[in-house]
């Protein structure tokens, strides 16, 4: 599975968004439904499937699910 | 019963109010971990005297004031009995003496076992509950957080500090079904209490309006009524147990 479906997958589960809403562009918060909680239970989520430690300062400025993959990528070292 | 079947942890439950409250639970058909410092013997019993209630229970030491081994020993009864879904949190000390002879470590002390170590366990078993979307925490503080006590800064301190800690939990969490509230008991009668020179029990005692000290007993039925279905709107809440002595 790529990255980029990992953390789709990741998101429609913990978000409870049906796939197709999850686009690149879809904003947690506006578009999504989440909120701040949902964002730490994400990032939570991303830290365990990824083992990656994401800080308080990087997670504030994932805001969109591209955000996201693109976040990922870098620190798993795919982009 | 009220709590057929639920998972709850209670620590420092091998005596005083914490084994009143473990009991209570199981007595409303909850299945119990029975934590503690080092009294095993007394644990055991707890737990043979809830098994013969018909509820299941596992005895199980560990410091709180101890992160890692909180979250082991919460992983462990997790395998064991299921998801942790009520939450007490009761093992508490004193190293009561005046501010002026105060040691650092006696206010180190009961800061790490009374105050950090609700927060150890409640992070050990908040996100299965925010997951599961139900969840309660029950934490005990004191009378002594509202009223101070000459000799219990320390004490004081971590147990009003108990109270800014749950409400700010308890509006964090629940929008997800886990509800953090508070009992404070007053004047109970336990080992905790018994260290207290007779002379000043009676002084205290002249100031509860009911004329007496409480028991583990009279403290129980507050958590299990928090533990319950019945409480499900309360959250961020205080119970006082103290038969009047702080309204
Ligand atoms: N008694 C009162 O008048 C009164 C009033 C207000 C509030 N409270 C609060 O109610 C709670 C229970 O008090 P109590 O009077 O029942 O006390 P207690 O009779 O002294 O029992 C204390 C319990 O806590 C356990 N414990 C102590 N340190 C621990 C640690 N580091 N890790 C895990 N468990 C630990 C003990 O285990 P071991 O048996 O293994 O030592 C014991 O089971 C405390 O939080 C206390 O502050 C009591």
């Amino acid at each position: 599975m790529s990255v980029e479906e990992k953390v789709i997958e990741i998101i429609v589960e913990k978000l409870n968004v049906p796939r197709e809403k999850v686009k690149p562009e879809a904003a947690f918060i506006d578009d999504l439904g989440a909120d701040s909680l949902d964002l730490v239970e994400l990032v939570m989520a991303m830290e365990e499937a990824f083992d990656v430690e994401v800080s308080d300062e990087e997670a504030e400025k994932l805001r969109t699910v591209k955000d996201v993959i693109d976040y990922i990528k870098v620190r798993v070292g795919e982009a | 019963m009220r709590l057929k079947e639920r998972v709850a942890l209670v620590t420092g439950a091998s005596r005083g109010i914490g084994r009143a409250i473990a009991l209570a639970l199981a007595q409303e058909g909850a299945h119990v971990v029975v934590n503690y410092s080092s009294s095993a013997e007394a644990a055991q019993e707890v737990v043979k005297t809830i098994e013969s209630l018909g509820a299941k229970a596992l005895a199980l030491p560990f410091d709180v004031a101890d992160f890692e081994a909180v979250t082991q020993a919460v992983r462990q009864a997790e395998e064991a009995l299921g998801p942790i879904e009520i939450l007490v949190n009761n093992a508490g000390i004193t190293r009561d003496t005046l501010f002026l002879r105060m040691k650092p470590q006696d206010f180190d002390q009961v800061i790490a076992v009374n105050l950090k170590g609700v927060f150890n366990c409640c992070k050990a078993v908040l996100q299965g509950m925010l997951k599961r979307r139900y969840g309660r925490i029950i934490n005990i503080s004191s009378v002594i957080a509202f009223s101070g006590n000459v000799g219990q800064t320390n004490y004081a301190a971590a147990k009003a500090g108990i109270l800014g800690f749950s409400k700010s939990l308890a509006r964090e969490v629940a929008s997800r079904g886990v509800t953090v509230n508070v009992v404070a008991p007053g004047f109970i009668e336990t080992d905790m209490t018994s260290k207290i020179p007779a002379k000043i029990k009676e002084a205290v005692i002249a100031q509860i309006p009911m004329g007496r000290v409480g028991r583990p007993e009279e403290v129980a039925p507050a958590v299990v009524f928090l533990a319950s279905e019945e409480a499900s709107y309360i959250t961020g809440s205080v119970i006082h147990v103290n038969g009047g002595l702080y309204m």
